[in-house]
């Protein structure tokens, strides 16, 4: 089974400040997981602000190279491709990016993002040609070419500018779309078509969906396989039914607990969670980062960080509650783990 | 019954655009009884937020406040002068902001910030009681004293959040408007800040209006709760009421419209966009969208009347309870 695209034990560091009094700033730690070329699937990866969500995505997209670890395309690292293999990602990994209103130039009309990916790719002969694969791919997402063609982007709604930015993903036939937050900014009654468009995407043209949020029930919803992050660590991971309906990981627990429930007799629980004091007083841990906001702290979760147990065939846990299971290596991820499918 | 703390009689705010005026708030009428949670939900541009400003009358051009009234604990804020809503403001009525993130002042210290308000509205208060009350505030929306003296930047969104909430409550006003007071926070400090609004609300015994568009967090925060479609309102009822057995059909479609953990399947969206505010469809605002469309719905607007007890709804296919 050829993997399309992995992250091999990625870290990355952010340093800033000056020259003597440098600050590190641990975005992602030893994370792994692989896209297959075969079975296209949708991986949820979800998390709070400032766990590494984004981070995770500008790796995975070559914008920034690893502190530590890999990440790879087709088995190539990413840092060192020749300029053919690169032109090659950037056609076959799509992105589609969350705020719909600063991906437009605001001086050009929309069909200038649809336009200048044909032509880099060329993907048409004329241009003729290259305005039906446009008509095409809009189409395909339920949007009409002549309502939206030849406007500027601020005649637009935010869902029929994130829509678009669909449109021109498909546009390029990519193997891997990365959407990062792509329906935070619309409304929920065009949060449900846009998420019903990516799902049409991957399962009529078999394109594989990292899909990033911080929604749990947009994941859920959409997605086949979950990797749950808190500040930069995977802390669970694996098939989303297990995941959502059965979370294992302290965190998780509470993440699933926090959903507010559109149903006023199924109130939340009064919270026992501590609320976090200071983001700037998260000292050096040595141990689980969840620790100090963990209901089941133990001694040894302060002392060692804890590896990823096995839990069941489909799930991996960051948790010493399931210290019996088998600990599995941080790269197997989406090898060992994953959907049931 | 006590008698209502906010009323808000047929309220319009309107934008001024090259195209003529563009009704945002049209004809809103709307009632707040004391220590009332109400909730106030509607899509982008349904006029929620131009709503909540201009109860405070703190609407800025283009926009302008056409007419109605809104009166609070029987002063007409509306027609108030500039001296005496610049009183009621924070003392009486108070905001929470949308984006915490934006509205702090980056170069102030958080007791800076809190104080500030106060001392404007009580100019003979000492700075030790000043102190003081800071202190009781930061305890209150539950941030450590020693926050006292951070800045914004060190603090994260959910505690950006606090502080405002505790900016809002420095005079113990008897209204507290909330816009999307969590849009910007991930779900587990939502929770937290939405559990210490309410907390805060009990002991002060303050009403809230909540503005916002997700209804999970309407359904878990709010006693009553009124749908705004296009700038009007098109249903007003008890929260778990409209929540079981929604009348008007564009409350039915926003109450499916949510994904749920519940059960997986094909997404819901309301069909069609929300309308262009500056050309309205004629008669009811929702019938181009609606899926009960009648024959009657695009020639005549339904009027806002009560088919049950409490229960107020704007569409025609409910006639007025007799009384």
């Amino acid at each position: 089974m050829t993997v399309l695209l992995e992250a091999r034990n990625v870290t990355k560091v952010f340093s800033s400040g000056g020259f003597f009094k440098r600050k590190k700033t641990v975005a992602l730690e030893n994370v792994s997981l692989s896209i297959k070329e075969s079975s296209p699937s949708i991986t949820g990866v979800v998390g709070e602000t400032g766990s590494g969500k984004t981070t995770l995505a500008r790796l995975l997209l070559g914008f920034i190279a690893p502190t530590e670890g890999k990440v790879l395309y087709k088995g190539g690292d990413l840092q060192r491709m020749s300029r053919d293999e690169r032109l090659e990602f950037q056609r076959e990994v799509q992105v589609i990016f969350q705020d719909p209103f600063e991906v437009y130039n605001p001086f050009y009309k929309v069909d200038h993002v649809l336009t200048t990916p044909v032509a880099k790719f060329h993907l048409a002969r004329s241009k003729t040609q290259a305005r039906k694969l446009i008509e095409h791919a809009l189409e395909a997402i339920g949007l009409q070419p002549e309502e939206t063609l030849g406007r500027y982007p601020h005649q637009l709604s935010g869902g029929q500018r994130q829509r678009i930015m669909v449109a021109r993903a498909s546009l390029l036939k990519p193997r891997i779309i990365l959407a990062d937050e792509p329906v935070s900014m619309v409304d929920a009654s065009l949060r449900a078509t846009i998420l019903e468009n990516l799902r049409k995407l991957n399962q009529k043209f078999g394109i594989s969906l990292l899909y990033i949020t911080h929604d749990l029930t947009t994941a859920y919803q959409i997605s086949d396989n979950i990797i749950v992050l808190y500040q930069g660590s995977v802390v669970e991971v694996g098939d989303i039914e297990l995941v959502i309906k059965n979370p294992q990981h302290p965190y998780t627990q509470l993440l699933v607990a926090s959903i507010p429930v559109p149903d006023p007799d199924q109130k939340w629980g009064q919270d026992s969670t501590p609320v976090l004091v200071s983001k700037t007083s998260a000292k050096v841990n040595w141990g689980c980062k969840f620790v100090d906001r963990c209901p089941f702290g133990m001694p040894i979760c302060g002392k060692d960080p804890p590896p990823l147990f096995q839990t069941d065939g489909y799930r991996a846990v960051r948790c010493y509650l399931y210290k019996d299971a088998s600990v599995i290596a941080g790269n197997a991820i989406g090898k060992d783990v994953g959907p049931k499918r | 019954m006590k008698a209502d703390i906010l009323q808000v009689r047929n309220l319009r705010v309107y934008y001024q655009t090259s195209l003529g005026p563009l009704k945002a708030v049209d004809g809103v009428t709307l009632s707040l009884k004391p220590r009332e949670r109400f909730g106030l939900v509607g899509e982008s541009g349904s006029g929620k937020s131009t709503l909540a400003l201009a109860l405070m009358r703190l609407t800025k051009p283009p926009g302008y406040i056409e007419g109605g009234q809104v009166l609070l604990d029987g002063l007409d804020l509306i027609k108030a002068s500039e001296n005496e809503i610049r009183k009621v403001r924070l003392a009486q009525i108070a905001l929470v902001p949308q984006g915490a993130m934006s509205s702090l002042n980056p170069v102030m210290r958080i007791k800076d910030q809190i104080i500030d308000g106060i001392r404007d509205h009580l100019k003979k208060m000492p700075g030790s009681a000043l102190e003081e009350r800071m202190h009781e505030l930061l305890a209150k929306v539950e941030l450590k004293p020693e926050m006292a003296n951070m800045f914004p930047h060190e603090l994260s969104g959910g505690m950006k959040q606090r502080v405002c909430l505790a900016i809002a409550i420095s005079l113990s006003p008897k209204v507290i408007i909330a816009d999307e007071p969590t849009s910007a926070l991930d779900v587990v400090v939502q929770k937290q800040v939405m559990l210490t609004l309410g907390q805060v609300q009990e002991s002060l015994g303050v009403s809230i209006l909540l503005v916002g568009h997700d209804m999970g967090l309407m359904a878990q925060f709010v006693e009553r709760i009124g749908v705004l479609y296009a700038g009007k309102l098109a249903e007003v009822g008890p929260v778990r009421e409209v929540f079981k057995e929604p009348l008007h059909p564009y409350t039915q479609l926003l109450i499916a419209c949510p994904p749920s953990l519940e059960e997986k399947g094909q997404f819901k969206g309301i069909p069609g966009l929300p309308p262009l505010l500056l050309n309205l469809p004629s008669g009811c605002v929702f019938h181009p969208r609606c899926p009960q469309t009648t024959s009657r719905c695009s020639v005549k607007i339904p009027s806002l009347k009560e088919v049950y007890p409490g229960r107020w709804v704007a569409c025609h296919l409910y006639t007025e309870v007799k009384r």
